[in-house]
């Protein structure tokens, strides 16, 4: 298990080192510098704001301090914004998609999982057809759409439901509803297969012939395994999740990460960039990890030191 | 019931030639005959192929039959709401909604069938050599694959589009270079259960080079899985496609595409909803053509998956 711990943590050091190395070479990349965009500044000025941010070092040089720093978790001054740290801006606004992003994701797992053994238990009759037509249209319909066909539907015509911002639960319905609708409706599809195999299962038949009620047998001996897909579904659960919450909180102007990210992109303010990118691919790649100890955890049958764990 | 009146002759065995006795009265089908009539009877599968195509022709005829130019300004007839002249209405800037909409599909499509297109081949020849030489370079091939992968598909095209200039190919290549992984994994899995297979044997015996086994033989045979992939990788790509332009960072003007014009009316959707109405209503129909195409396909090709 420890062993296993450590090459789990190697990786993650290894994929960071290269996320890090490859956003640091692609920033370099870009076309024009930070300060092309503001308007025309006279070449002292612009010669000592590069010294200030120690653009003027060489590239391998900015490059081991990035790296340095990044370790210790400072990602160096925004470019944009005067004063303000990307730590700090990472640290003000990821409360609002973390609260946000928990929600959706409960809303997913919970109307997914409910959905998908809806349609198992009334296979190819009315429930089953009904939730999988909701499934496709969950999995047709973008996001960003949805969002804005809640914002239309409950806010301005029915006045139902706050349009925009992020003060209080009923301001984070929409907004995590939207964000949920995508994985909610891969997590009924993936739910409804898996629950139908267990349902065949020589177990469940055993446990129908001891005579154990039907709801017992449903959701004490079927649901618990059929849940496992759900659980290995966590990883691209959760990047859905966050790359949905580039547009979704732009739509719905809330002030976290994603929204953000997206300023940052559309100034080009290098430094918020990289840092948020570095700051998303540690949130995954950890997350993933509990994902996979957890799995371990709740399915005797992978044993997580055991050398397919990984897959 | 009425009675069946039976005869003695009735009972006589039926005369027949020696050779034909073994003959099979069946017409004998193949894999992709089987699998196209499995396919014919899901009709939903038949209404996306439907839609696929009608969407495809009016993707090239739309914008001549409206007699609307989909760049042409006319700021006087702006955020006209739909008539005879204008079908699908007018935008901000007075272009017509409809000749737009069809020029868009046009680009939105392309972009969804090059992306998966390259993603193809990419994935197909990584994964086959990944799959069908295995060992040391099957671990290092795939251990690039899902270091690149381990970042969020989307976080790398958005930065790969921040960095280079904005154009129709960027968006392609930016949505390939990571893109091909899902192919790739999928092919190598299917390769590696196939390549211990007799008729592998028997060609290389024969003396097959490695390339003809992995083309001409494992590839052809993992192709059902390779469409069904293919064929769900399209409505992705145009999700994409549509994600990046709502973002400001799709097709630059005057090109337009589903995902511009939405992110276009959205500023004005609360007074002008038909602007936003209508790609977004086609990015939708889109998206669901081709996954219930992909279900269908898969249903079709792997009777096994059947639920």
């Amino acid at each position: 298990m420890a062993r296993y711990l450590l090459k789990r943590f190697g990786y993650i050091l290894v994929s960071l080192f290269f996320i890090i190395t490859i956003t640091f070479l692609l920033m370099k990349l870009a076309p024009g510098g930070p300060f092309t965009s503001e308007r025309k500044t006279s070449p002292a000025i612009e010669q000592q704001m590069l010294e200030a941010y120690g653009l003027n070092d060489p590239l391998y040089k900015q490059y081991f301090d990035y790296l340095i720093n990044a370790v210790q978790l400072d990602f160096g001054p925004s470019f944009k914004y005067d004063g303000q740290e990307v730590t700090d801006i990472i640290a003000r606004s990821f409360p609002y998609s973390l609260i946000l992003g928990l929600e959706a994701i409960f809303i997913a797992v919970a109307f997914g999982v409910f959905l998908g053994v809806i349609a198992a238990l009334w296979h190819n009759k009315f429930p089953d057809y009904t939730a999988m037509v909701l499934a496709v249209m969950g999995i047709s319909v973008p996001s960003f759409i949805m969002a804005t066909i809640l914002q239309y539907v409950f806010s301005i015509k029915l006045g139902m439901l706050p349009i925009a911002r992020f003060e209080s639960f009923a301001h984070t319905i929409l907004p995590a509803v939207a964000l949920a609708s995508t994985p909610l409706a891969f997590i009924a599809r993936l739910m409804r297969s898996s629950m139908l195999e267990v349902l065949h299962a020589d177990y469940i038949k055993t446990a129908k012939s001891k005579g154990l009620g039907k709801r017992i047998v449903t959701y004490r001996h079927a649901l618990r395994n059929a849940i496992l897909p759900v659980v290995s579904y966590m990883g691209p659960l959760v990047i859905s999740v966050l790359t949905g919450s580039f547009v979704i909180e732009k739509i719905f102007s809330i002030p976290g990460l994603g929204n953000e990210f997206v300023v940052s992109v559309t100034n080009r303010d290098y430094t918020v960039i990289m840092g948020t990118t570095v700051f998303f691919s540690v949130l995954l790649l950890v997350t993933i990890l509990i994902v996979d100890l957890i799995y371990g955890l709740i399915d005797p049958r992978i044993k997580v030191a055991s050398k397919g764990a990984k897959e | 019931m009425s009675q069946v009146k039976l005869q003695q002759a009735d009972f006589e065995p039926l005369h027949v030639e020696g050779k034909d006795a073994e003959r099979i009265a069946g017409e004998s089908t193949s894999y992709w005959k089987d699998a196209w009539r499995r396919f014919r009877k899901n009709k939903l599968a038949l209404f996306g192929v439907v839609v696929i195509i009608l969407l495809g022709i009016m993707s090239f005829i739309g914008e001549p039959i409206s007699g609307q130019n989909y760049s042409e300004n006319d700021l006087i007839n702006a955020n006209q709401s739909p008539s005879s002249e204008h079908w699908f209405g007018t935008d901000n800037l007075g272009r017509d909604v409809f000749a737009r909409t069809w020029y868009g599909a046009k680009i939105s499509l392309f972009i969804g069938l090059m992306a998966s297109l390259i993603d193809l081949v990419i994935g197909v020849i990584w994964g086959a050599v990944a799959g069908f030489y295995g060992g040391k370079v099957d671990e290092y091939m795939m251990r690039i694959a899902d270091i690149l992968y381990s970042v969020p598909y989307l976080l790398v095209v958005i930065l790969l589009m921040v960095i280079m200039p904005q154009g129709l190919w960027t968006l392609i290549i930016a949505m390939t270079i990571t893109g091909w992984i899902n192919m790739a994994r999928i092919v190598r899995g299917q390769v590696m259960q196939l390549r211990s297979e007799e008729y592998v044997m028997a060609s290389r015996s024969l003396g097959a080079s490695n390339s003809r086994l992995m083309f001409r033989h494992l590839v052809p045979n993992t192709l059902g899985p390779i469409l069904v992939t293919l064929t769900l990788t399209i409505p992705s790509a145009i999700f994409t496609e549509a994600f990046l332009s709502y973002l400001g960072l799709g097709v630059p003007a005057p090109k337009a595409s589903w995902g511009t014009m939405s992110s276009d009316a959205l500023s004005s959707f609360q007074y002008y909803p038909y602007q936003l109405f209508f790609p977004a209503l086609f990015i939708c129909l889109t998206m669901l053509a081709f996954n219930i195409v992909g279900d269908g396909l898969r249903d079709a090709l792997d009777p096994k998956e059947r639920k």
